[in-house]
């Protein structure tokens, strides 16, 4: 088991200038200031917070797992992390973390995938890639804001080991009540959240729960 | 395995780049011909391109980090793009994305036409915009592309590391289409090839007549996960068709 290194934040919420709690299921938008800091919380444990970014002035430069992942050398995400975009810019610094490892090759469920991965009938169950769609519809990016632009996410409290041999698996949350990321916009950036209403696998204990985003000027 | 020869032959050398629609059942062999090649892969469904390859289902739905036989090449309407039905070099990366011309300036210092003629500096990512923007996409539908013939391993703190040696010359790999498929490629180097030299190595490209698929096939029968695609992707078919 490797070892997560935890980094607490000295940010208190009582300073924030922004709290919102978002419950299993929805869908949430804002805007990130450059040098604001945004907290995702995971209130109850466990919780699987599927995450996009956008630069705000220019949506088609966005968050990139393969550029992340490439320009870390590593797969997953935790305290030093930058966040590259497919134009190669840092969007974002994860400055705090105490769950300690967050996936970003996991992608979000959709009600498509759901009949791929599990079972045909499945495909009427809520999934992340409609939340998704809502949120882009609904962010002001322009009604052309779609499916195009939802691509291969951030999965903050999710942990998908990959083994030396080449395989993926799902594992045990490394999550808790409380725990928290922290990350530090280096540009102006629009946050998309879904949070995952996964009911078929562990990735959640088969009990989606809100989170709770706060954000530090 | 095929009773006839390619319908379509094409040798890439240097860094090059390519694309296509090849329609569904149709084989595209790709071979590594002096060996230590990478092509760089984006697959589209040639008739509605906002349906395209998507990294996370292909390896949630398979439970594996790299690709080979009898892996599919899934898309993200829980639908097959392809199926991986011969492979001989073993593992192909799909999760370390494409070169760009930072990274190769940085790396192998700038070439430029006036110096190098058609040997000059190319990334990957600047191939695939050219050949996109060719089809009517851009930068909105660039996202984590296959990398042929390149094995990237990682350990249990999720460190990368480049395998050389994983493709031989000779190695080769066929994806056979499930559905009509814009193929969009480029021979560029793996981004994290450390070899210090700007030598993308020469692929060959084939594509074969479409062959029955066997109610028995190995790729669609390898994991539920795959017969589940493969039947949502015969019910696409049969309303279109």
């Amino acid at each position: 088991m490797a070892t997560f290194i935890l980094t607490e934040s000295p940010l208190v919420a009582a300073d924030a200038v922004y709290r919102q709690v978002v419950n299993a299921g929805d869908h949430w938008s804002h805007l990130i200031k450059a040098g604001q800091t945004l907290r995702i919380l995971d209130l109850e444990g466990n919780q699987a917070a599927d995450t996009l970014f956008y630069d705000a002035h220019d949506t088609n430069n966005r968050y990139s797992a393969s550029d992340t992942i490439r320009h870390q050398g590593a797969l997953y995400l935790t305290t030093g992390t930058k966040l590259i975009s497919t134009e190669g810019d840092v969007l974002l610094t994860i400055v705090a973390d105490t769950c300690g490892r967050h996936d970003t090759l996991g992608g979000a469920c959709s009600r498509e995938s759901n009949t791929m991965r599990y079972a045909h009938e499945k495909e009427s169950m809520h999934a992340c890639r409609d939340s998704f769609i809502r949120g882009a519809q609904e962010c002001g990016c322009g009604h052309d804001f779609g499916k195009r632009d939802i691509t291969c996410n951030i999965n903050f409290f999710m942990n998908v080991p990959v083994t030396p041999e080449g395989g993926l698996t799902f594992a045990d949350g490394v999550s808790a009540p409380g725990r928290y990321v922290e990350l530090r916009a280096e540009r102006d950036v629009l946050a998309l959240i879904s949070n995952c209403p996964q009911l078929n696998n562990p990735c959640n204990g088969w009990n989606p729960t809100p989170v709770e985003v706060l954000i530090w000027d | 395995m095929f009773q006839s020869g390619p319908i379509f032959t094409r040798t890439l050398d240097h860094a090059g780049l390519w694309s296509g629609v090849i329609s569904r059942g149709k084989t595209l062999r790709l071979t590594d011909l002096q060996g230590g090649a990478n092509v760089g892969v984006l697959l589209y469904n040639a008739d509605l391109t906002v349906e395209r390859y998507n990294m996370p289902d292909t390896l949630k739905g398979q439970h594996t980090y790299q690709l080979t036989h009898p892996h599919c090449l899934h898309s993200d309407m829980g639908r097959l793009l392809a199926s991986i039905t011969a492979d001989t070099a073993g593992w192909h990366d799909t999760a370390c994305g494409c070169s760009d011309a930072a990274q190769v300036a940085a790396k192998y210092g700038k070439k430029s036409y006036q110096s190098g003629h058609n040997e000059f500096h190319r990334n990957g990512r600047e191939c695939f915009l050219i050949e996109l923007a060719k089809w009517g996409l851009g930068k909105r539908d660039l996202v984590p592309n296959l990398n042929l013939f390149s094995k990237v391993t990682a350990d249990e703190a999720g460190v990368l590391t480049f395998v050389p040696g994983n493709s031989p010359a000779g190695a080769y790999v066929d994806l056979r289409l499930e559905m009509n498929t814009l193929v969009v490629l480029n021979t560029c180097q793996h981004p994290l090839d450390p070899d210090p030299v700007y030598h993308p190595r020469p692929v060959k490209l084939e594509v074969f007549p479409a062959q029955p698929v066997a109610l028995t096939d190995t790729c669609i029968n390898s994991r539920p996960e795959n017969l589940r695609a493969a039947e949502n992707t015969a019910a696409y078919h049969a309303l279109r068709d």
